[in-house]
């Protein structure tokens, strides 16, 4: 490996990143405290703005902490106020199926890594540099233009959405 | 940077997410786990975008984003009803679907 | 040369009928949604647009098939010199009128819509607009009065509409569309009367059960689509989805195998779902829940037959996919040789006259994917053809019984009997269909399903040949069982004009009766006889002409159709098959841009190119050498020659079934013949036998000891054949498996024999819930895991067998 290919800051950065991501991540599976896992997920979320970052992908990391670490997650805080007495520490938030779940999340990705290193092993990335960003406007002539099917049923989901939970929630 | 370190991190996340999903006994719970497993389908989706050098992944994965606050909605809604109509949302006490 | 020019320009004159077929779907199509929207407010609550929109529907089909008709008898008169030459066997290829337009586009994805008419298309769309406008003439008296009888039609229009654009679908998207709101009529039908619960369950049980079926259409057209796609867009330029394309993908050995296979058994699994076949079949009997002339439209006639249909329009995937001429097993001449037996001895147990006819049509749905899977296609289509006309017939005739002889009750042991007096139009129909179902000579069903089982035979399939020779003594025999119930012996219950007790339930099964007995009657005082007191003080009588009519129309259709391609008296006789059949000649597929009136069409022709279809067309498509630019879209299937030795045998098998049947019937039902009655607990022999029929020949067991082991436990299996005790001890480890999966088994089959034991709307109820009750923990949370863990697994065998 030649040292100049290797980018220092920005495997640097995605090891900081994505450390901290794996550790939200188990923990919005395992603390006993909905609030907790909201607030762990919040991390695992704007991890993922960032990489989105080093992937260049700015729109998206953008809109990833507008709509997720935004908007969802207040959701999720209403959820948990909504439904639950008490905000605190409950004893049993796992259920039985826990020794089912290790084994098959652990095939699961044992099977998916092996494949990936297999078929991707240094495949590398193009630079930065020469890649470029990706302007917005070309994001949306591809959203508009031979995209333009999946953003109308889009529409029609949120829309669905919007009235289902309406109707859902609605005291009647 | 490698493709596949993404990719990797996108593997774990989703395997993550999956362990949620089956252990999380609280659905607000359950919802957060999916929402772990979308992330590391957005993760995958944008890396391949800037692997290949194609706008057609952050398309893709801002329709994820889009679906995901949907569900999200919906999800917490049909939670809200089951909590009114039982005074619980643990899903394991919810067996209706019960043949 | 003069063949190839004058089927050249023929093809851009096809006649305006064939050009235009795709209206046929639009008329029930946008009377749909007159119905919904205005159906209300007018004079007859919307049925009469219903009944019009068929009409036209049928008036444009005929037309349609006339030209046809005449299309192929032109190409057969140019070409006749060359087919002298050729030996005057094959006939020649007549191109498909293939018009498509784009309906959508996404990410460079092209799906279009139109039509794709050639003999297949043309045979269903007659059979399904004619069927339905008889059906829709039924109706009018048969739902008159019920509450929502506005809905009914709107459903039944869609159900036309929806089967009509599946029928003659130039792609596999508008054929899934068509398919998908059969599925949704389906459902909305069978659950007509949904304020019975029983009702209700069993139109969900339908769309469940079909929908994992369908589960394999979407896999099989996307399997499909992303092998073939390169291949057609280079060659023919169209996408693979076009049928046509697919076609001639399979057919031109650029195909991966694997691909095909996997194709081919996915969009199988579609049609065993959808056509009731074996281990599927189990929603078309609680499907008779819904109104009688849905069981006859939807459920017998042409809704059920979307699978062989199917099966029929991409043949060359499966020809080529199950390499049905190399083998003489295949997928799906199992899967029908088993459905075939199975159903029929079901059919057996029935008390109900509507289940007997549901086994049936299931057994005879395993006909004709037993003629498909063995090669015999224009027999299967024929008999599709055939089919329709005397099971639809028999359904509106159960009807007919049940609405004006049996005071709406559908228990043959209860309420039948010795109505043959007192019906007699409706008897005779019946009585036609039963011999024309049953196969006697010269009735349709003589014609169709004796080729089936000659050609299946003559392929190389000989030990379903014996499978279709015992299906057709079960199906006399059951048939004449059900005649002999209904129509002949003493009079019982409601036949007899008693009102017994079973009259309230009865009443509740069939939510319009109440209306009968109440709104019905204010609104429409003319039909005072179907009120409760007109029933009380008539007793049984013949229906009015709303109902007859359809009958006879359709008896007699069932008593001549047949000699549509009366194969036993020689080839000008075959009609059928000269104008159904695709000939398997090369040909070269031209992409033609021409505008029509007003908007941009693309026409695909297929014209008959190869001139002097000599050498090719005696090689038929094997596709060893095929002609640079020249593709084929059918393969060469072989017809059986008849011979009255064949024909003679099985017409014996079939008198033998009807006799036996008769005789026995005669002697246990009405003469209570005391050394039959009681006799299966006297002899050990027979009480054998008995026990072992009524057990479904141990089935259950086999399926406990033998095949739920294998798959529970492979490896200890395989390891320790000989080991009794070591299997033991595995069954001990894993028992609590293997009791859910035996309690799955046992709770299955014991609620199916109480289904035909008991009165049937209450085990109807409980049948469905009960079929996979113990694996239904309810909760999600097992469910994920056991959708994760399944996919991890197939995941990881994927893996290992790439690597």
């Amino acid at each position: 490996m030649v040292a100049a290919d290797v980018l220092v800051a920005q495997n640097v950065g995605f090891g900081i990143i994505s450390l901290l991501m794996i550790v939200g991540a188990l923990r919005v599976v395992t603390v006993k405290n909905v609030v907790h896992a909201a607030l762990w997920l919040v991390i695992v979320l704007s991890g993922a703005a960032a990489q989105y970052l080093l992937l260049s992908a700015e729109f998206v990391a953008v809109t990833q902490v507008l709509v997720y670490v935004g908007a969802v997650m207040v959701l999720f805080l209403f959820g948990t106020m909504l439904t639950r007495a008490k905000i605190g520490a409950e004893a049993d938030l796992n259920n039985k199926n826990w020794g089912i779940a290790v084994p098959v999340s652990l095939v699961m990705l044992g099977v998916i890594s092996w494949v990936l290193i297999d078929g991707f092993g240094d495949d590398r990335l193009p630079n930065p540099d020469e890649a470029g960003q990706v302007p917005v406007q070309v994001l949306s002539d591809d959203i508009f233009g031979p995209y333009l099917l999946p953003f109308w049923a889009l529409s029609f989901v949120l829309l669905a959405a919007v009235i289902g939970a309406i109707v859902l929630a609605r005291k009647d | 940077m490698l493709t596949v370190q993404f990719l990797l991190l996108a593997a774990i996340l989703f395997s993550i997410g999956v362990y949620g999903v089956l252990a999380r006994k609280n659905a607000v719970m359950v919802l957060m786990s999916i929402e772990l497993i979308l992330n590391a389908v957005n993760l995958n989706l944008i890396a391949f975008a800037y692997r290949l050098q194609s706008i057609d992944g952050n398309t893709f994965a801002l329709y994820v984003i889009a679906i995901a606050a949907a569900e999200v909605g919906v999800g917490l809604a049909l939670v809200l009803l089951i909590y009114r109509n039982r005074r619980s949302i643990a899903l394991d006490e919810l067996s209706e679907m019960k043949g | 040369m003069i063949a190839a020019e004058a089927s050249h320009v023929m093809s851009h004159s096809a006649g305006w009928f064939l050009e235009h077929a795709w209206i046929i779907p639009i008329v029930p199509a946008v009377a749909f949604v007159l119905i919904i929207f205005f159906g209300k407010r007018l004079p007859m609550k919307g049925s009469e647009l219903g009944v019009a929109s068929m009409i036209g529907s049928l008036v444009l089909a005929l037309g349609a098939a006339y030209q046809w008709i005449q299309r192929v008898d032109d190409a057969s008169g140019h070409s006749a010199a060359s087919l002298m030459k050729a030996g005057g066997e094959s006939s020649p290829f007549v191109g498909p009128v293939i018009r498509e337009w784009t309906w959508w586009q996404s990410g460079g994805l092209e799906f279009g819509i139109g039509q794709h008419i050639d003999g297949l298309a043309l045979t269903l769309l007659v059979v399904v607009a004619f069927i339905s406008t008889l059906v829709q003439f039924y109706s009018l008296e048969y739902l008159r009065g019920d509450r929502r009888y506005t809905h009914f039609f709107a459903a039944l229009t869609l159900f036309s509409a929806g089967m009509l654009s599946m029928v003659l679908a130039p792609n596999m998207v508008q054929l899934i569309l068509g398919w998908e709101i059969m599925g949704l009529c389906s459902f909305m039908l069978i659950g007509h009367w949904w304020e019975d619960q029983a009702n209700a369950r069993a139109a969900l049980k339908a769309f469940f059960t079909v929908r994992v079926g369908d589960v394999g259409l979407l896999v099989g057209t996307g399997v499909l689509f992303f092998s073939a796609n390169a291949w057609t867009q280079q060659n023919l330029g169209v996408s693979g989805f076009n049928i046509s394309g697919l076609s001639a993908w399979a057919m031109s050995g650029a195909a991966s195998q694997s691909a095909l296979t996997w194709g081919a058994v996915a969009l199988f699994i579609a049609c065993i779902g959808k056509s009731g076949q074996f281990p599927l079949h189990t929603w078309l009997p609680d499907a008779m829940a819904g109104p009688t002339p849905v069981s006859s439209l939807l459920h017998s006639s042409t809704m059920v037959v979307a699978g062989v249909f199917l099966v029929a329009r991409v043949y060359p995937v499966f020809w080529e996919g199950l390499e049905i001429t190399d083998t003489n097993i295949n997928f799906i001449a199992l899967i029908g040789g088993v459905t075939i037996v199975i159903a029929a001895l079901l059919a057996f147990v029935q008390h109900d006259i509507k289940k007997v006819l549901a086994y049936s049509t299931v057994s005879q749905l395993g006909y004709m994917m037993l003629g498909l899977g063995a090669g015999a296609w224009l027999p299967a289509v024929f008999h599709i053809f055939t089919h329709a006309f005397f099971k639809a017939c028999l359904f509106l005739a159960a009807g007919s019984v049940s609405h004006s002889g049996s005071h709406h009750s559908f228990d043959m042991k209860k309420d039948m009997g010795g109505l043959a007096k007192k019906m007699p139009i409706t008897a005779t129909t019946w009585i036609i269909s039963t011999l024309a179902l049953a196969g006697v000579f010269p009735l349709a069903g003589f014609f169709s399903k004796d080729e089936i089982i000659d050609n299946v035979g003559h392929n190389g399939y000989q030990v379903f040949m014996i499978v279709g020779l015992c299906g057709a003594f079960l199906t006399a025999a059951y048939m004449t069982r059900a005649t002999y119930l209904t129509f002949f012996g003493e009079a019982r219950g409601a036949a007899a004009g008693e009102h017994h007790d079973d009259h309230a339930d009865a009443h509740a099964d069939h939510g319009h009766a109440d209306d009968h007995g109440h709104d019905a009657h204010a609104a429409h005082g003319a039909h005072d006889d179907h009120g409760h007191d007109g029933h009380d003080a008539h007793g049984p009588h013949e229906s009015p002409k709303l109902i007859t009519v359809p009958l006879v129309i359709l008896a007699a259709l069932a008593l001549t159709a047949g000699l549509a391609n009366a194969t036993p008296f020689g080839s000008s006789w075959e009609r059928f098959k000269k104008y159904v059949e695709p000939s398997p000649a090369f040909v070269v597929a031209e992409s033609t841009m021409a505008t029509g009136p007003g908007e941009a069409i693309r026409i695909v022709e297929a014209t008959t190119a190869t001139e002097g279809g000599g050498e090719e067309a005696k090689a038929g498509c094997s596709y060893e050498n095929p002609p640079a630019g020249e593709v084929c879209y059918f393969p060469a299937v072989s017809h059986a020659k008849f011979k009255w030795s064949k024909g003679l045998l099985s017409l014996a098998i079939v008198a033998a079934g009807l006799v036996s049947s008769w005789v026995f019937s005669v002697q246990y039902y009405t003469r209570r013949n005391r050394r039959l009655v009681g006799l299966t607990e006297r002899s050990r022999v027979l009480r054998g036998g008995y026990q072992f029929l009524w057990n479904k020949y141990y089935l259950d067991v086999l399926y406990e000891k033998y095949i739920v082991r294998a798959v529970a436990y492979p490896i200890a299996k395989a390891t320790n054949w000989f080991n009794q005790n070591a299997i033991d001890g595995v069954v001990n480890g894993s028992g609590r498996i293997s009791r859910r999966i035996a309690g799955w088994v046992y709770r299955n089959i014991d609620q199916r024999v109480v289904d035909g034991a008991v009165n049937t709307s209450g085990a109807a109820a409980r049948g469905t819930g009960g079929a996979l009750r113990p694996i239904q923990s309810g909760k999600v949370n097992q469910y994920g895991a056991l959708l994760f863990a399944a996919a991890a697994i197939g995941a990881l065998v994927l893996v290992i067998i790439n690597t």
